[in-house]
């Protein structure tokens, strides 16, 4: 982000804002995926996330409720939930996942959209993102968007409203990190809204690249639920957004071709 | 007493006529459950519960939160 100042100052006065609301934590976390609600619970509390994303499905009809729910594991009051509409191919489906979304978190209007073109590459449909986008706004809905990491799209949906905007890294769950720094480091200087690189990572350093390259969040599920030690996963992905944006605040030295003596040359005595 | 079918979450259903949603809820066995409703694609408000009744027909939706991250098909 342009408005970034260089600050002495730690990490803790340097909090996302989203939508006018202040988050310590820079990382944001999915809650699918894992083997079970206890470990979605572990590896939630190692993560330091304060804003998780939910999917909003057909409630189990004749099967028996005494699972247990994810609205008591993960209180809402502890966490700000982000629905999503994960699994959307049309605008439509998302206006109305989003609807019934705020109408079962009562009131709250802060969602994730995403809208999806195909199933191979779960890449977002730009064109129905846009138009979901529209009625969602002017509906009042506060938007985090899902989109590719095409600048010129991007500032598109800042101008439009979106409260963040959300590059892809990769394509969901490929773990193959960010593919394309350049445009990542082109969208976060042209933005005036939080940038949050969505989806696509797989280690810690992957989340680090992507805050030193200016990105005010990173937003990761399968990265952490995926791995083979989901709870120290989720550890490493908060030191490691930690760092990146550390380092991303200190300025890093300019690369440079030749080497440059870090001990003084005067006072040699050979 | 006469019966109406309703496709709730896909499935097709009889239940009495005049069934409010807190009647369908209960009947259900979701009347404790933090959930969400809409009917022919319009959401019913918790608020309106013991009032709406359905028409012969109605599809319903009832969803809840689940675990969700990218994509979970």
């Amino acid at each position: 982000m342009s408005s970034v100042m260089k600050s002495a100052s730690p990490l803790t006065a340097d909090p996302l804002m989203i939508d006018g609301v202040e988050y310590q934590s820079r990382l944001l976390v999915g809650t699918g995926k894992y083997k079970d609600m206890e470990e979605t619970r572990l590896a939630i509390e190692a993560s330091g996330a304060e804003i998780i994303t939910v999917a909003i499905r057909r409630t189990n009809i004749g099967q028996n409720a005494d699972e247990p729910n994810l609205l008591e594991v993960l209180p809402p009051d502890r966490y700000t939930y982000l629905p999503n509409t994960a699994g959307c191919y049309s605008a439509e489906d998302a206006v109305r996942t989003c609807r019934l979304a705020r109408e079962l978190l009562d009131g709250h209007n802060l969602v994730k959209l995403e809208v999806l073109g195909d199933e191979k590459t779960l890449f977002p449909d730009i064109i129905q993102t846009l138009e979901a986008a529209e009625t969602l706004i002017a509906e009042d809905f506060r938007i985090m968007v899902y989109t590719n990491d095409d600048p010129i799209i991007a500032k598109r949906f800042e101008d439009m409203g979106c409260v963040a905007v959300m590059p892809l890294a990769a394509p969901i769950g490929s773990g193959l990190g960010i593919r394309n720094p350049g445009n990542i480091r082109t969208i976060v200087e042209n933005a005036k809204v939080p940038i949050l690189v969505d989806a696509g990572v797989g280690c810690a350093s992957d989340s680090a690249i992507a805050m030193e390259l200016g990105c005010d969040g990173v937003l990761m599920n399968t990265a952490i639920a995926g791995a083979e030690n989901p709870v120290l996963m989720a550890s490493a992905m908060k030191k490691a957004i930690e760092a990146g944006r550390e380092s991303f605040l200190a300025g890093r030295i300019p690369r440079k071709r030749f080497a440059s003596a870090s001990s003084p040359v005067d006072g040699l005595f050979f | 007493m006469l019966h109406m079918e309703l496709v709730i979450n896909g499935e097709s259903q009889q239940v009495p006529e005049g069934t409010t949603a807190a009647a369908l809820l209960a009947r259900l066995g979701l009347e404790n459950a933090r959930l969400a409703m809409e009917v022919n694609q319009e959401i019913v408000p918790r608020s309106q519960f013991e009032n709406c009744t359905f028409a012969p027909g109605d599809r319903i939706e009832i969803v809840r939160a689940i675990g969700g991250g990218g994509t979970n098909p």
